[in-house]
């Protein structure tokens, strides 16, 4: 694309008009000093509750005579051997959110991630479908979906018991938009039909088209829509709270009630550790960008 | 190109009377996702949306719809879109303008990845956090309501708002909160059309004798208008739906979300029979208007970004 942008130029206006004044009048990009201000003055906003969170979490005691103390107090509060049964139903929600990770990312692999490549390869005409029904959950918001799945976790508590990991079935429908979309862009830039039906005419089987052709090639979106999926369902609360589930988010709105400086620690360092997930998948894709501009 | 290769690849498959065969069990791989969906997703969403036609006696009824003639729903209803509304529309500015001010930044240097990564966290991870932020800063105890109060300002907005107590408990402070993830969802959304203004009609422009001001004014804007206006549909949407920032800042039902939650843990007298369920169809009756509009600017939108 940089090359057909720069021969277009080329053709369109000559080399030394195009570093004279007029071309620099129209260049579309903000300046440098527009950019600073728009980004100071909303980065600013944004990162003064984010500094709010880091103040309020080092605060120890009251204040004496207007003046805050500060310190780790709370930090090592946390981990205190004394206050476990306080936080137990944290570390509790945590554990739980982390099983329903665990599947709610099995869910995606194993039921979505080969009905989309099935789709793709034998019932080309089914993909809008197929996106519809992925993107069918924005549409409802999980506060009309919770008055739905009440009646139907009724009838699974009884097949399976009420435990924590059933959530995932539900919260699995949640993270379909989310999980959809890193996949189906990763599909639409590779061909898959072309590539089966390469290695399909030298000899290879359907499992190792699968293994070694097929999911070699989405690996990139694979682990963008697991990554997406994890930092939705670490982050749900509607569905667990109406399923009455202890989960991270419920427990910590359950323990900001008690220990508001506990709630906000852990707030902050699931924010960042997400951020930081977020930040490899961000990796990932420009790597890859670049891979296939080399190769 | 890919009917040609499809074709020769059919052909060796076997004659057409195996190929339909083969056709129809292959279906079967079709199956476990969409009983999936049918269990999880079409199965609660038809029950929430039915059980509002439905009375205590499981009688089919319209009669629950008047439960919308309460003054206390309406007013509710009224809430939610107001705020949807003012969130959205700020945010939908705020967001475009970051957007614009990342125009020509590299889309995989440190700014750019930094912005998208913080903007996917805070618009769909956050909830719950994004209000213990909050109260850290603008809420009783938040670090700039004591600097207010130390500063000699005792009976300042965020503590006592039109004297219904504390900012940060009322629709008002919600939707300060609310900003804090719509503005990072338009960067999100809107920035892949800011994206695909082409360097060439800048060029095209200014060999016309034009200049930033009116590229910006008749090429730039008119062709990022449906999808602003697009993106501002979904912020909306975003907004009107969420439930979780405001159950952990609000436990009073002020707006519908949290009016669905009261009615299905503690039935409420409104007069009429599964109230959840009438609320549930008239948020998604709203959606779906959203949704429809949405799709009608994607189309228009789309038209310039290949």
């Amino acid at each position: 694309m940089t090359v057909a942008n720069a021969t277009t130029t080329d053709l369109i206006l000559p080399k030394p008009s195009s570093r004279g004044v007029g071309p620099r009048s129209f260049r579309v990009e903000p300046s440098r000093t527009t950019r600073t201000v728009i980004l100071g003055i909303v980065g600013i906003f944004f990162l003064v509750p984010v500094f709010g969170m880091v103040e309020f979490a080092l605060r120890v005691g009251q204040p004496v005579n207007g003046l805050q103390t500060y310190g780790f107090s709370h930090f090592v509060a946390v981990f205190d051997p004394v206050n476990s049964g306080t936080y137990s139903v944290l570390f509790q929600g945590i554990v739980n959110s982390l099983g329903i990770c665990a599947i709610t990312v099995a869910i995606v692999l194993a039921l979505l991630l080969p009905t989309m490549i099935f789709v793709e390869l034998k019932f080309p005409r089914l993909r809008r479908v197929l996106e519809f029904i992925c993107i069918i959950p924005v549409t409802i918001p999980s506060i009309v979906l919770v008055v739905g799945f009440v009646p139907v976790y009724s009838v699974v508590a009884g097949i399976f018991g009420s435990y924590p990991w059933t959530m995932a079935f539900a919260v699995g429908i949640i993270v379909l938009p989310y999980a959809y979309r890193p996949i189906a862009a990763n599909l639409a830039a590779v061909e898959v039909v072309i590539l089966s039906e390469a290695s399909r005419s030298l000899g290879a089987g359907w499992s190792s088209v699968l293994w070694r052709v097929i999911l070699p090639n989405l690996r990139r979106g694979i682990l963008a829509s697991c990554f997406i999926t994890v930092a939705v369902v670490l982050g749900e609360y509607t569905i667990a709270s109406f399923l009455s589930q202890n989960t991270f988010q419920t427990a910590l709105v359950l323990i900001q009630h008690t220990d508001p400086y506990v709630a906000v620690i852990f707030s902050l360092f699931a924010l960042l550790f997400v951020f930081v997930l977020l930040i490899l998948i961000g990796r990932l894709g420009s790597g890859g960008r670049r891979n296939r501009r080399s190769a | 190109m890919m009917t040609v290769a499809a074709q020769p690849a059919q052909a060796t498959s076997g004659g057409v009377g195996t190929r339909s065969r083969r056709r129809s069990v292959v279906w079967v791989g079709l199956l476990p996702f969409a009983g999936y969906a049918l269990v999880f997703l079409a199965i609660p969403a038809v029950l929430a949306v039915g059980s509002g036609f439905f009375d205590n006696a499981g009688q089919f009824t319209f009669a629950n719809l008047k439960a919308f003639a309460d003054p206390s729903i309406l007013q509710q209803f009224f809430a939610s879109i107001w705020i949807a509304a003012l969130t959205a529309l700020i945010g939908a500015i705020v967001g475009a303008l970051v957007c614009f001010a990342l125009l020509g930044t590299r889309s995989d240097g440190f700014l750019r990845t930094t912005v998208d990564s913080a903007a996917s966290v805070l618009a769909q991870f956050g909830g719950v956090m994004l209000a213990f932020a909050f109260i850290a800063t603008i809420g009783v105890n938040g670090f700039i309501t004591k600097a207010l109060i130390a500063a000699g300002w005792l009976d300042n907005p965020l503590t006592s708002f039109g004297n219904n107590g504390p900012l940060i408990y009322q629709v008002a402070g919600l939707s300060v909160v609310y900003l804090y993830f719509q503005v990072p969802l338009m960067v999100l959304t809107f920035m892949p059309a800011m994206e695909g203004l082409k360097t060439t009609w800048a060029e095209a422009s200014a060999t016309l004798g034009g200049n930033r001001f009116t590229y910006w004014t008749r090429i730039g804007m008119p062709i990022l208008a449906p999808a602003f206006f697009g993106s501002l549909i979904l912020l909306f949407a975003n907004s009107f739906s969420s439930y979780a920032t405001a159950a952990a800042l609000i436990s009073r039902p002020v707006i519908t979300p949290l009016a669905i939650k009261q009615q299905l843990t503690s039935e409420t007298v409104v007069g009429v029979a599964n109230v959840a369920g009438v609320l549930a169809l008239g948020m998604v009756v709203v959606m779906i208007v959203l949704m429809v509009a949405y799709a009608a600017l994607q189309r228009r939108a789309s038209r310039w970004q290949r």
